[in-house]
């Protein structure tokens, strides 16, 4: 396991982490820093904060932040190298559960733990939705833009681009 | 997905407000076009692609494939795209939408990293972004919204405080994650099947 190959390096520490990462990958977050910075020295603490910065304004999941961490220790191939050692195990695990839980069988159990789990997941997005807004919205016209989008896409059917656009515009006046 | 498979079986299990299952390449197209709108996080764009532009899938239907994928490990959406794609199209629809999501991104992200190598950050690119994230929040804050909504309609006390329960723990008391889960997961199955009980008898 002590190979010299970043690369491998890379996709048995993000296969083995994304193992773990329940609750999706902002719960992983401070495992990854705690491996890229402390552990491997692959990236220094500010490199990490810029890096998960990018991950969290640019289009695609969030997740994608371990391609920035590979591209920093192997290019584009230890870029590729991490994001499939993190999406893909658990892609799969997730495909097999879930058709082991929709197989067509006498057990409520399936549907009722399904069932249970709703109220807790909405319960937890809540809760980062709340961590967020606490670490973005820093004064009165931030905190009125995040209320005013909350509003907006919760009454229409507007495509979601349109109001990040606006924001972005915002802050490029340098409103909020 | 019925909660009771009994009386489910004699009737064909697509209910009315579903559009037909789409092909592989449409699969892959709607994953790649969700993903590269996603601007901090798929999860709201996935949404309101799946259950309201495309109508996939039913809301009760989203949420409980949703807390699947929230509840196992690895990145939740990158999860759902898997199940989701399989749900539709089998294991290959499966791979098509995973494709979809990551492909394009990573390619954007690479392209970033390159980028951050080259010039590392610039004011006037801070502030676009920090416009850009407020806005996602309140984005984030509206699906949490519209995936409440059939919880708050049946007026389903126990589970209206399971979800405020979790939320304070986590979101207002900042405990641990892995401590709050070991604790609400088996009270929340314990509690629906005593109520799915009380409704049978």
């Amino acid at each position: 396991m002590n190979s010299e190959n970043p690369i491998w390096a890379l996709i048995s520490t993000f296969g083995l982490m994304s193992l773990f990462a329940v609750g999706g990958a902002a719960a992983a977050v401070p495992e990854m820093h705690r491996i890229a910075v402390d552990v491997h020295h692959w990236m220094t603490d500010k490199q990490f904060a810029d890096a998960y910065a990018i991950a969290q304004l640019s289009p695609g999941p969030n997740v994608l932040i371990v391609t920035l961490i590979g591209y920093a220790v192997a290019g584009i191939p230890g870029a590729l190298a991490a994001t499939l050692a993190m999406c893909l195990p658990t892609a799969l695990l997730a495909y097999y559960v879930s058709r082991l839980l929709n197989r067509p069988s006498q057990s409520r159990w399936p549907g009722l733990i399904q069932a249970a789990l709703v109220p807790l997941s909405i319960g937890l997005m809540a809760a980062s939705a709340l961590i967020l807004a606490q670490s973005t919205d820093r004064n009165i016209a931030a905190l009125l833009l995040t209320a005013t989008v909350a509003v907006i896409a919760s009454v229409s059917r507007i495509n979601p681009l349109w109001l990040l656009l606006a924001g972005g515009l915002l802050g490029f006046a340098g409103i909020v | 997905m019925s909660p009771d498979s009994a009386p489910a079986a004699q009737e064909p299990d697509i209910p009315a407000a579903h559009a037909p299952p789409p092909g592989l390449f449409a699969l892959f197209l709607a994953f790649a076009r969700m993903s590269l709108a996603g601007f901090g996080g798929v999860l709201v764009f996935a949404r309101h692609a799946i259950v309201d532009q495309h109508r996939w899938m039913t809301a009760d239907e989203f949420n409980e494939t949703f807390a699947l994928c929230h509840f196992l490990p690895g990145p939740n959406i990158v999860n759902l795209s898997m199940v989701f794609g399989s749900r539709l199209r089998g294991i290959a629809g499966g791979v098509a939408a995973f494709a979809g999501l990551l492909l394009p991104p990573t390619l954007i992200m690479t392209v970033l990293a390159i980028i951050y190598a080259r010039f590392g950050d610039v004011d006037l690119l801070r502030r676009i972004l920090a416009g850009i994230s407020c806005a996602a929040v309140g984005l984030l804050i509206a699906v949490v919204f519209r995936m409440m909504t059939p919880l708050l309609k049946r007026m389903d006390v126990v589970v209206i405080i399971l979800m405020l329960g979790v939320f304070t723990a986590i979101g207002v008391f900042r405990w641990p994650l892995q401590a709050v889960l070991l604790v609400a997961i088996p009270l929340s199955i314990g509690v629906t099947f005593l109520m799915r009980r009380k409704v049978a008898a």
